[in-house]
């Protein structure tokens, strides 16, 4: 009795508070959800970090793309917060992106980190979109979900042209100046410890994947890993050592602190004016 | 540095031309500048191509463009005003030609 009291009771928290404490999905429509939120979060976050470059690009055309790839990401997640909202019966997808805090968040690290130079901002597109690429054609061919893999494949078009921007970009200032060259190589460097969270699976993943809604990462990161070390050798560059510590835990709220103040931008009228409207 | 400092810090400067459909002719979008022809081919998706205005895209380098001179307008363009047989306008379709269609 004691025990249908406590479960009834955490159900009920769950659906006020998503977090970090969330148990393991159990139904199929849970570990949708979670799937939708843990690839709508990266995109959001990665697209408000581009987002940051409007304005400060390094050319005017540069600055148009980098915006472009933001407004692709961002859309990317508004799709699948709505589909997510639509599941949990919330009146819109806007309570994901702004009335969430950080410990809810599910994206990866890699993808809060402050946006640093032009270079940093490449190399993070790249690994990412790289990765994205080989999730989203495995996917596509996986998720059993219609309305979910018609997002997908909508989405996997754009994401062939952020690899194809970003690959180009690591081509031309690994081999370029001397400066773009040293620039681009700290840049692996330094993010090279957040590629582990792409492909680590827990047992929410595995949830989804039982339920054909989601794909094991590890599967393609053969694929990755050799499609990553041609680019960057082929740019005259060294590829990190990938037995380096990596990071983990963001998915279930173990973020860094960049990620706190970048909600804070995000969140601040949202929250301040909740009813505040475009007109 | 030499005299002109922004032909060293400026990127080149593109044409770009974009086909609004099968079997249309290119139309002149406008002018970007880019490291070189793939970057310039991005940068023309991202600039010129956002709104679905076509469905292929050309650039070519500015400096490449060969092109006539605001003098040669008399020459070139004058001769035509008084030529209204140019045009297929000019003249009258037969009545047979007419009928046939």
């Amino acid at each position: 009795m004691r025990n249908e009291n406590l479960r009834t009771l955490i159900s009920r928290l769950k659906t006020y508070y998503m977090s970090t404490f969330d148990t393991r999905p159990e139904t199929r429509e849970e570990a949708l959800v979670e799937t939708l939120l843990r690839l709508a979060d990266d995109r959001l976050i990665l697209g408000h970090r581009l987002s940051e470059w409007t304005g400060h690009g390094p050319e005017l055309e540069e600055d148009l793309a980098l915006a472009n790839i933001a407004l692709d990401m961002i859309g990317h997640a508004a799709a699948l917060y709505a589909y997510a909202a639509e599941i949990e019966g919330r009146s819109d997808e806007d309570y994901y992106a702004y009335f969430r805090d950080d410990i809810d968040f599910k994206n990866i690290a890699m993808v809060e980190l402050p946006r640093g130079d032009f270079a940093f901002t490449i190399a993070r597109q790249f690994l990412f979109s790289t990765y994205s690429y080989f999730l989203y054609d495995l996917l596509i061919k996986k998720v059993a979900d219609e309305q979910f893999n018609g997002m997908l494949q909508k989405h996997f078009k754009e994401i062939k042209y952020h690899l194809r921007h970003s690959r180009e970009w690591v081509l031309r200032l690994g081999d370029g100046t001397g400066e773009s060259h040293d620039r681009m190589q700290e840049a692996f460097n330094e993010i090279w410890m957040y590629t582990g969270e792409m492909f680590a699976v827990d047992d929410f993943d595995e949830a989804a994947i039982n339920k054909n809604l989601f794909t094991d990462s590890k599967t393609f990161y053969d694929e990755w890993k050799s499609f990553v070390n041609d680019v960057i050798e082929e740019a005259t560059l060294i590829v990190p050592d990938n037995d380096q510590y990596m990071y983990s835990g963001a998915r279930r709220g173990r973020h860094t602190e960049y990620l706190g103040h970048l909600l804070a931008q995000m969140q601040f009228l949202r929250r301040s004016y909740p009813d505040a409207e475009w007109k | 540095m030499t005299d002109n400092p922004s032909n060293n810090t400026e990127w080149p400067l593109w044409e770009v031309f974009y086909q609004p459909k099968d079997g249309k002719p290119f139309e002149h979008a406008g002018s970007l500048h880019a490291t070189d022809a793939e970057m310039a081919l991005q940068n023309a998706r991202d600039t010129y191509a956002r709104r679905n205005e076509g469905i292929a895209i050309w650039v070519v380098p500015s400096d490449q463009i060969v092109a006539s001179s605001p003098e040669d307008r008399g020459p070139f363009f004058d001769p035509a005003n008084d030529k209204p047989y140019r045009h297929p306008q000019f003249y009258s379709v037969p009545r047979a030609v007419k009928k046939r269609k």
